[in-house]
C-alpha cells in the first residue's frame, strides 16, 4: 500500500520512455502519477494542483518532442519545476549590521524549537561566532533545563530564569543579556503554541516588537502533512517570518511540508535537522530537497560528504597509481578507511539515485561486516605482501587467515577480487574520463 | 467495580464531572477548529453542487485528502459513498444531508467499533507509550496518570527517557501534579533498566498501573528501535502477559509518514493502540484512517488541549458525529 515514490514514478517514466514522441494522453498519465506521488509525499493538495498545471502546460508540446528522451524530459521539467518552488537557491542567515543578531524560534509545540536552537547555536559556534541561547519557554514543564542541559553539552552559555516567568520579558532581558556578555548572535527558544491559540499568538507579537529580532525562524516538522500550510501562513501573517527551519529530516518522510511551507509563505527554508546528534543541522539545498520529494536520492549530498571527508593528498597519491596501475592492498585498505569515514554504509546507499527502484532498496543491508573482514585481512598482511601480494602462497593464506580470524577461502576471495580490479584498471590506461569514472565506482567496493 | 475495571469501558462514559451528551458537545467544541474545515467544506459543497456528479466527487475527494486520508484510502471511501448512494438513491433525489450521512458511516466503518485500553487480569497493568519525537508521549503519560490517578488508581511512571535532555525532569514534574512516583535512572542510562526498576517496583508495591515514557526516536533508525524491542522483552519478562498496552503517540498534524511510524512500530514492539495527539489545532488527523485500514490500529486516546484533562477515551462514531456534528443555524 505505502509505494515507493520513486519506483513509482519510475515505473510511470519507463512507459514513457517507450515512445518517441508524447501525446497529451501520456502526458497526463505521468502527471497523474506524480500528483498522486505528491499527495503522498504530503505536499498540500492546492500546490500539487497548480505545480501539476504547471508541468503540464510546459511539458505538452514542442519542448518534449525535441528532447531525447520524453521520460527525461519530463523529469527534467518536474525537477526543474519544483526546484524553482523551492526557491532556486540555498538563502543564509541574515546578519544584523550591528551585533548582535537576533533569532526568535516559532512553532507548534513538539515540532523540536529547543533541539534546533542548541544545534544551531554550536552550528554558529564553530563558526566561530559567539551565541547566546535564551530559554523563553517557561511553560513547557523542564524546558528551560532541556536548554541549558544542552547549552552546557556545547559550550554556548544560557540565559535563563523561572517557569512561569513572562516570556516576553524574558526574551528582552535575554537579548539585554547578550550584549552584555558581547555575543554577536541571540538566539530565542519559544514556547511551542497552536497557530490558532490567539492569545499565545499575540505573546508571540509583543515578543517581537520588545525584541526586534533580525530573523524569525518558524521551526516545522518535516513530517507534517496538509495542515503545514495553515501553520505556516498563520505564523507568517501575524510575525513576518524571515524562513524556516525543517526538522526530522533523517526520517523517511518525504518532506512535502518544505514545498508547502514555501508556495504559501514564499519564505525560504534556511536550514534542515537531520540527525539526532547535535551537529546534526544542515544549510538547505533547494535542488536536493526536490530530489529528495521525487525520490531521486540525494546523490548531490553524498557527493559534496564524500569531497569533504576524502583526503585530497591522499586522492592525488591515488590518482597517480591509477595512472601506472601501481595499485597495491595497501592503497585498497587507504581506500577501506577513507569510505569509514564517510559514514554509515547503508545511509550512503540511501542516497544513491536508482536504489529506490531496486524493491526493498530502502531496508537494503549493506555488508560492513564484509568491509570490516577485508580491513581485518589486510591487516593481518605484512607490508611486503601488501606491496607485492603474488608472493602470498599457500602457507602464507594461512597464516593470514588465522591473523584475521576469517577461512582462507575468504583470503582467496580477497585476493581474486584485488586482481580482478587491478586488471581493469590497467585496461584503462592513462585515460581521463575513464579513470574518473573508475574512481566513482571505487569510492564503494562491494556494493552489489 | 474497582478503578481499573471502571476504566476498562471508554473513558469518557465515566467522567466524573461529564454527561454523554454534555460531553459530546464539550468534544466537539474543542473540535470545533478540525470540524469547521470538514463539515463546513462539505456543507459548502453540496450547497453550490446540488448535482452528484463527476467534480461533485472531485471536490469530495479533495476535502479528504486535505485532511491527510491519503490518496488509497480516500479513494476506497469514495468509491464505498458512490456504491451506497446508487443502492439507496434508487429512484430519488439524494440530498446533501444524505450524502454527508453515507460519508460518516463510511468513516465510521473503517474505524471500527471503541477499543478499551488493555488491563491485566492480575497483577499491574504495563503500558509502554512510543513514538517518533514530538508527538507528546511525555504529556500523553502525564495526562494518562492523572485519569488512572483520578478513579483511585495506583501508579507508578518509569523514566524510560534517558536521552533527550531533561526528559526525566519533564516526567517528574508530571509525576508530582498527578501524584505518582517517578521510577528514574541518570541521563544517558540503559532504558530496559528504567524499566525493569519500574516493574520490580510495581510488582514490591502492588501498584495499578506503570507507565514508561520511552524516548521518542525515528522509526527509521533500526538501532534505537532495537533498544526498543529490548525494553519490551524486559517488560515482558518481569510482568506476565505484559506490556498491556503499546500506545504509539501520533502527532494529529502528522502527514502520510504516519503511516510508515506505525508501520515501523508495529513491527517493532506490537503497537495495540494509537494516542491521536493535538487534536485542538486545525488538523484533522485523516492519517488515523489509513492506519487503521491497513494496520488495523485503533486509536484508543485523543488529546484535545494542554491541560492535564485534555485526554479522552475514543470512541469513533462519538469522533465523526463530532466532527460532522452540525450546529443549528
Amino acid at each position: 500500500m505505502f509505494e515507493n515514490l520513486t519506483a513509482r514514478l519510475q515505473e510511470t517514466f519507463r512507459k514513457l520512455r517507450g515512445k518517441g514522441k508524447l501525446s497529451e494522453a501520456d502526458v497526463d498519465e505521468a502527471l497523474r502519477e506524480i500528483r498522486i506521488a505528491l499527495l503522498e509525499a504530503d505536499v498540500n493538495f492546492k500546490v500539487v494542483r497548480d505545480f501539476v498545471a504547471k508541468v503540464r502546460e510546459r511539458a505538452v508540446g514542442s519542448e518534449v518532442a525535441a528532447s531525447l528522451t520524453p521520460g527525461q524530459q519530463v523529469i527534467k521539467i518536474v525537477n526543474s519545476e519544483l526546484t524553482q518552488l523551492m526557491g532556486g537557491r540555498e538563502s543564509k542567515i541574515q546578519y544584523a549590521p550591528k551585533p548582535p543578531t537576533v533569532i526568535m524560534m516559532v512553532g507548534l509545540q513538539g515540532s523540536g524549537k529547543t533541539t534546533t536552537a542548541a544545534k544551531l547555536g554550536y552550528l554558529l559556534k564553530k563558526q566561530g561566532r559567539k551565541p547566546l541561547l535564551v530559554a523563553a519557554d517557561t511553560w513547557r514543564p523542564a524546558a528551560i533545563k532541556q536548554l541549558q542541559v544542552l547549552g552546557e553539552k556545547i559550550g554556548v552559555e544560557v540565559f535563563s530564569t523561572h517557569e512561569g516567568d513572562d516570556a516576553v520579558r524574558v526574551a528582552s532581558a535575554g537579548v539585554a543579556r547578550g550584549k552584555f556578555l558581547g555575543c554577536d548572535m541571540v538566539l530565542v527558544d519559544t514556547q511551542g503554541r497552536l497557530h490558532v491559540d490567539d492569545e499565545l499568538m499575540a505573546e508571540l507579537g509583543g515578543m517581537q516588537k520588545a525584541i526586534l529580532p533580525h530573523e524569525v525562524l518558524l521551526v516545522v516538522d518535516a513530517m507534517t502533512g496538509q495542515d503545514a500550510v495553515n501553520v505556516a501562513s498563520a505564523f507568517d501573517e501575524r510575525l513576518e517570518l524571515s524562513g524556516v527551519i525543517l526538522t526530522k529530516l533523517d526520517g523517511d518522510a518525504r518532506g512535502g511540508a518544505a514545498l508547502s511551507t514555501r508556495a504559501v509563505t514564499g519564505k525560504p527554508i534556511k536550514f534542515i535537522g537531520v540527525g539526532e546528534r547535535i551537529d546534526a543541522l544542515e544549510p538547505f539545498h533547494p535542488d536536493r530537497m526536490a530530489s529528495r520529494i521525487l525520490g531521486m536520492g540525494d546523490i548531490l549530498s553524498l557527493i559534496e560528504k564524500a569531497e569533504a571527508t576524502y583526503d585530497q593528498t591522499k586522492a592525488v597519491q591515488l590518482t597517480e597509481k591509477l595512472k601506472t596501475a601501481d595499485f597495491t592492498l595497501e592503497d585498497f585498505q587507504d581506500q577501506l578507511e577513507q569510505m569509514q569515514k564517510i559514514g554509515p554504509l547503508d545511509e550512503i546507499v540511501r542516497m544513491i539515485p536508482g536504489m529506490s527502484r531496486i524493491k526493498g532498496a530502502g531496508d537494503m543491508k549493506v555488508d560492513d561486516h564484509r568491509l570490516r573482514q577485508v580491513g581485518a585481512i589486510i591487516g593481518s598482511m605484512t607490508p611486503e605482501e601488501r606491496r607485492n601480494p603474488e608472493v602470498i602462497d599457500g602457507s602464507r593464506r594461512r597464516r593470514i587467515a588465522r591473523g584475521s580470524g576469517v577461512k582462507v577461502q575468504d583470503v582467496n576471495v580477497l585476493l581474486r577480487q584485488f586482481n580482478q580490479v587491478k586488471g581493469f584498471l590497467k585496461q584503462l590506461g592513462g585515460g581521463g574520463k575513464a579513470q574518473r569514472r573508475a574512481m566513482r565506482k571505487g569510492i564503494i567496493p562491494f556494493m552489489q | 467495580m474497582n478503578a481499573a475495571d471502571r476504566l476498562e469501558k471508554p473513558i469518557q462514559h465515566h467522567d466524573p464531572d461529564g454527561h454523554p451528551k454534555g460531553l459530546l458537545a464539550g468534544l466537539s467544541e474543542r473540535l470545533a477548529r478540525t470540524r469547521q474545515s470538514i463539515v463546513g467544506q462539505v456543507q459548502s459543497l453540496i450547497g453550490r453542487r446540488p448535482v452528484l456528479d463527476a467534480e461533485f466527487f472531485d471536490e469530495l475527494e479533495a476535502i479528504l485528502l486535505q485532511a491527510d486520508v491519503g490518496v488509497n484510502t480516500t479513494m476506497r471511501l469514495l468509491s464505498g459513498l458512490s456504491r451506497s448512494l446508487k443502492e439507496g438513491g434508487q429512484g430519488k433525489a439524494l440530498s446533501g444531508e444524505d450524502v454527508l450521512k453515507r460519508l460518516k458511516e463510511q468513516i465510521v466503518a473503517v474505524l471500527g467499533p471503541p477499543e478499551p485500553l488493555g488491563k491485566a487480569v492480575e497483577g499491574p497493568t504495563v503500558i509502554m507509550v512510543v513514538g517518533v519525537n514530538g508527538t507528546g508521549k511525555t504529556t500523553t503519560v502525564g495526562k494518562l496518570c492523572h485519569r488512572f490517578r483520578k478513579y483511585g488508581a495506583e501508579v507508578i511512571l518509569g523514566a524510560t527517557d534517558t536521552f533527550r535532555a531533561a526528559a526525566i525532569d519533564q516526567l517528574e514534574i508530571w509525576g508530582k501534579r498527578a501524584g505518582a512516583r517517578v521510577i528514574r535512572h541518570e541521563e544517558g542510562a540503559d532504558p530496559a533498566a528504567v524499566a525493569y526498576d519500574a516493574c520490580q517496583a510495581a510488582k514490591a508495591r502492588g501498584v495499578d498501573y506503570v507507565i514508561l515514557d520511552t524516548a521518542g526516536r525515528l522509526h527509521t533508525h533500526v538501532n534505537l528501535m532495537r533498544e526498543l524491542e529490548k525494553v519490551k522483552r524486559v517488560v515482558e519478562r518481569e510482568v506476565p502477559g505484559a506490556p498491556h498496552e503499546v500506545l504509539l503517540a501520533l502527532d494529529a498534524t502528522s502527514g502520510q509518514n504516519g503511516l510508515s511510524q506505525a508501520t515501523t512500530f508495529k513491527e517493532a514492539v506490537e503497537v495495540t493502540g494509537i494516542a491521536l495527539t493535538k487534536l485542538d489545532g486545525t488538523a484533522k488527523g485523516g492519517i488515523i484512517l489509513a492506519i487503521r485500514d491497513s494496520l488495523g490500529i485503533p486509536v484508543k486516546l485523543i488529546g484535545i488541549g494542554e491541560g492535564i484533562e485534555d485526554l479522552r477515551g475514543f470512541d469513533p462514531k462519538e469522533f465523526v458525529d463530532a466532527i460532522f456534528h452540525t450546529q443549528d443555524t
